[in-house]
């Protein structure tokens, strides 16, 4: 299933981009320890998306790639780092400028039984999103845009669920709702945060289908946030693997994940079961779980779990190096 | 004579106003010793219901009907409850539940639970007990001078280490794991399915797994049920089930989980939902998002039949 990106050209790129949050604390440790603490959830980390792209960001809980969507879409500030959108260097730009700009910026969540009003019709939590932007000069002109999504994403025929409730659709039908509010406003970029992963495995496909479909149809790009490397696989063309707020691999998705190079990517992917009992399972060489981003290690953060660590990974941080072309990785095996 | 048999069994919650709901609708199955049985089926099928019933852990209105459920041949459902809990519970059968963070009291240190567990059910020394939580600590990989620790200076992974501990603690043939590692990242996940393969193996334990996750069961399972809306609709040796699936269910949900090994193929999904417990659809269960459906389908259901050594499917297609 190969599939093309078609425009080449840069719809979003992030440069060093850092959020620490400083770490709330008492009375007691304020007055009396210096040392002030932060959750370094996002630690200088750079990536572009491409026009008609999808881009994947992967890794374990805590590794920083909400945060990272979050910022993407100025959601909350980043501690350091650039981030254009078409160009546009969106942390310069006040608020009614971003606002403007939101309208090519949407965001699906992971949870469609808590990302939608419980107390709005379907078709009133699709048309918010028109109201707020002002878009349509008409309730009806604006009716009729919200029947037209309800189409494109599969909610037919429409008239059965515009004056429906959340709770009264399945959390598949509930995540097309989520899609059809995030495109109504015919976005450029589309944030999707863990889209399918509150949904049983019969519907996944389904949803993950429809957004491939939407985004030839639409001409969109994603970020696509996942820990799941199968979804990742099935959709992303290009794919950053994240640990502890870098991102230790950034390549091409398949030949990530057919030839991993960085430990930790290798052990991420190794350690995915797989639906045929054939394979057996096999031992991970890696020990312990994911430190805290708080303390997080000297030298390379991968190290105290790494099977080939050496001295110098205790010391030094290895830069993230081009091994080839598009692929990128931050171990000093490579560099 | 198999180790553990459930016959027929039918577990309703009653909801207000009189109304059943059917979670688990006439079910059998049976667990020889050192078998790991995998019970697969999505959110609502009736899958942690079963092994409720089993553990007779079933909340006030959960109701068993009818059925046996028999363990080395003996009646387990109708014994008395504080007999089963002095005699089964524990003992020969134990449960890893999916949220250690949940089922762990906060306030007691790890130990003492264990320790409490073990003295519950065997008649040893408060010191002999300890010991033995130490053992199991080492079995499991755990640090034994981590024994005096509380449940939340443990990460996921360890806590979920504790709890199989926990379930060890009093030499059980039968462990129920309910989504063990569905909380877990993947790579502590993975540490978690070897530690469970090896015990089971080195133990000579039988296990039934419970899970969504058809690459988990394939790994660790050498007999596989899928459950739909209550009912069982294939079961069988996994291997066979997973490389020649008789149910359109069965084949429908192997061709929706997606693989990170081989080349990308397309997903496909099973249209429609699961059906509602309440009024479950009349015929087959699955009629109305099967691709296959026929009359026959929706007006009665179908049997469960021998398609072949050790396996039946319960579909009027085959």
């Amino acid at each position: 299933m190969p599939r093309g990106v078609k425009g080449l050209s840069e719809l979003v790129k992030v440069e060093n981009l850092v959020k620490w949050f400083p770490l709330r604390r008492g009375l007691f440790s304020s007055l009396f320890r210096r040392e002030e603490l932060f959750v370094r959830a996002v630690d200088g980390i750079s990536f572009n998306i491409k026009e008609g792209e999808i881009f994947g960001l992967a890794g374990e809980s805590g590794c920083g790639k909400t945060t990272t969507a979050r910022l993407v879409l100025r959601l909350i500030e980043p501690t350091d780092g650039k981030i254009y959108f078409k160009g546009i260097d969106i942390l310069s730009i006040d608020k009614k400028e971003m606002r403007k700009l939101r309208k090519e910026m949407q965001i699906i969540f992971q949870d469609p039984y808590e990302s939608l009003n419980p107390r709005m019709f379907i078709c009133d939590i699709i048309k918010e999103p028109l109201k707020l932007q002002k878009i349509g000069n008409s309730e009806e002109e604006r009716l009729e845009m919200v029947y037209e999504m309800l189409e494109k994403v599969g909610l037919t025929p429409p008239e059965e669920f515009l004056y429906r409730y959340p709770h009264e659709l399945s959390g598949g039908q509930r995540q097309r709702v989520a899609i059809a509010r995030a495109l109504i406003l015919r976005p450029k970029l589309v944030v999707a945060d863990e889209p399918v992963s509150m949904l049983d495995v019969s519907i996944r496909a389904g949803i993950l289908d429809l957004m491939l479909d939407l985004k030839e149809e639409l001409n969109l790009s994603y970020l696509y946030i996942t820990h799941d490397l199968a979804t990742a696989k099935y959709v992303c063309d290009r794919l950053a693997i994240m640990y502890l707020g870098k991102i230790v691999e950034q390549g091409d998705t398949l030949k990530i994940i057919d030839e991993p190079m960085h430990p930790y990517a290798k052990a991420l992917i190794d350690a995915i079961p797989v639906p045929n009992p054939r394979v057996k399972i096999r031992k991970i060489p890696i020990k312990g779980e994911v430190p805290t981003p708080i303390h997080i290690p000297p030298g390379c953060r991968f190290h105290p779990r790494c099977p080939y660590a050496k001295d110098i990974c205790k010391k030094e941080e290895p830069p993230l190096v081009k091994v080839n072309k598009d692929r990128f990785v931050m171990c000093h095996l490579y560099s | 004579m198999p180790l553990l048999e459930v016959n027929s069994l039918k577990m309703y919650y009653e909801v207000k106003g009189k109304r059943w709901v059917k979670a688990v609708d006439n079910v059998s199955i049976k667990i020889d010793r050192g078998e790991s049985l995998g019970l697969a089926g999505e959110s609502g099928c009736g899958k942690t219901s079963l092994s409720l019933s089993i553990m007779r852990l079933l909340p006030p209105n959960g109701k068993v009907l009818s059925g046996e459920i028999k363990f080395e041949n003996e009646d387990i459902l109708n014994m008395g409850y504080k007999l089963f809990k002095k005699k089964i519970a524990w003992k020969k059968i134990s449960l890893v539940p999916q949220a250690a963070m949940s089922a762990l009291n906060p306030v007691m240190k790890v130990g003492d639970q264990i320790v409490e567990a073990i003295i519950f059910h065997e008649d040893v020394s408060k010191e002999e007990a300890l010991e033995r939580a130490k053992t199991l600590f080492k079995l499991v990989g755990l640090d034994p001078s981590r024994i005096n620790d509380y449940p939340h200076e443990f990460s996921g992974g360890m806590r979920q280490r504790v709890m199989i501990a926990m379930a060890l603690a009093c030499n059980p043939k039968l462990v129920i794991a309910d989504e063990p590692t569905s909380a877990l990242d993947v790579i502590v996940q993975a540490q978690i399915l070897s530690l469970i393969k090896d015990l089971q193996k080195n133990l000579n334990l039988s296990m039934i797994l419970v899970t969504h996750d058809l690459s988990i069961l394939s790994e660790i399972c050498n007999s596989i049920a899928v459950m739909y809306a209550g009912k069982i609709v294939e079961y069988g040796p996994t291997l066979d089930v997973y490389e020649d699936p008789q149910h359109p269910y069965t084949k429908g949900l192997l061709a929706a989980t997606p693989s990170i090994k081989g080349t990308r193929r397309r997903l496909k999904s099973i249209p429609g939902t699961p059906p509602d417990l309440l009024n479950p659809p009349p015929g087959c269960r699955f009629h109305p998002r099967c691709p296959y459906a026929k009359d026959i389908c929706r007006k009665e259901e179908p049997p469960l039949v021998k398609v072949g050594e050790k396996r039946v499917v319960a579909c009027h297609e085959v």
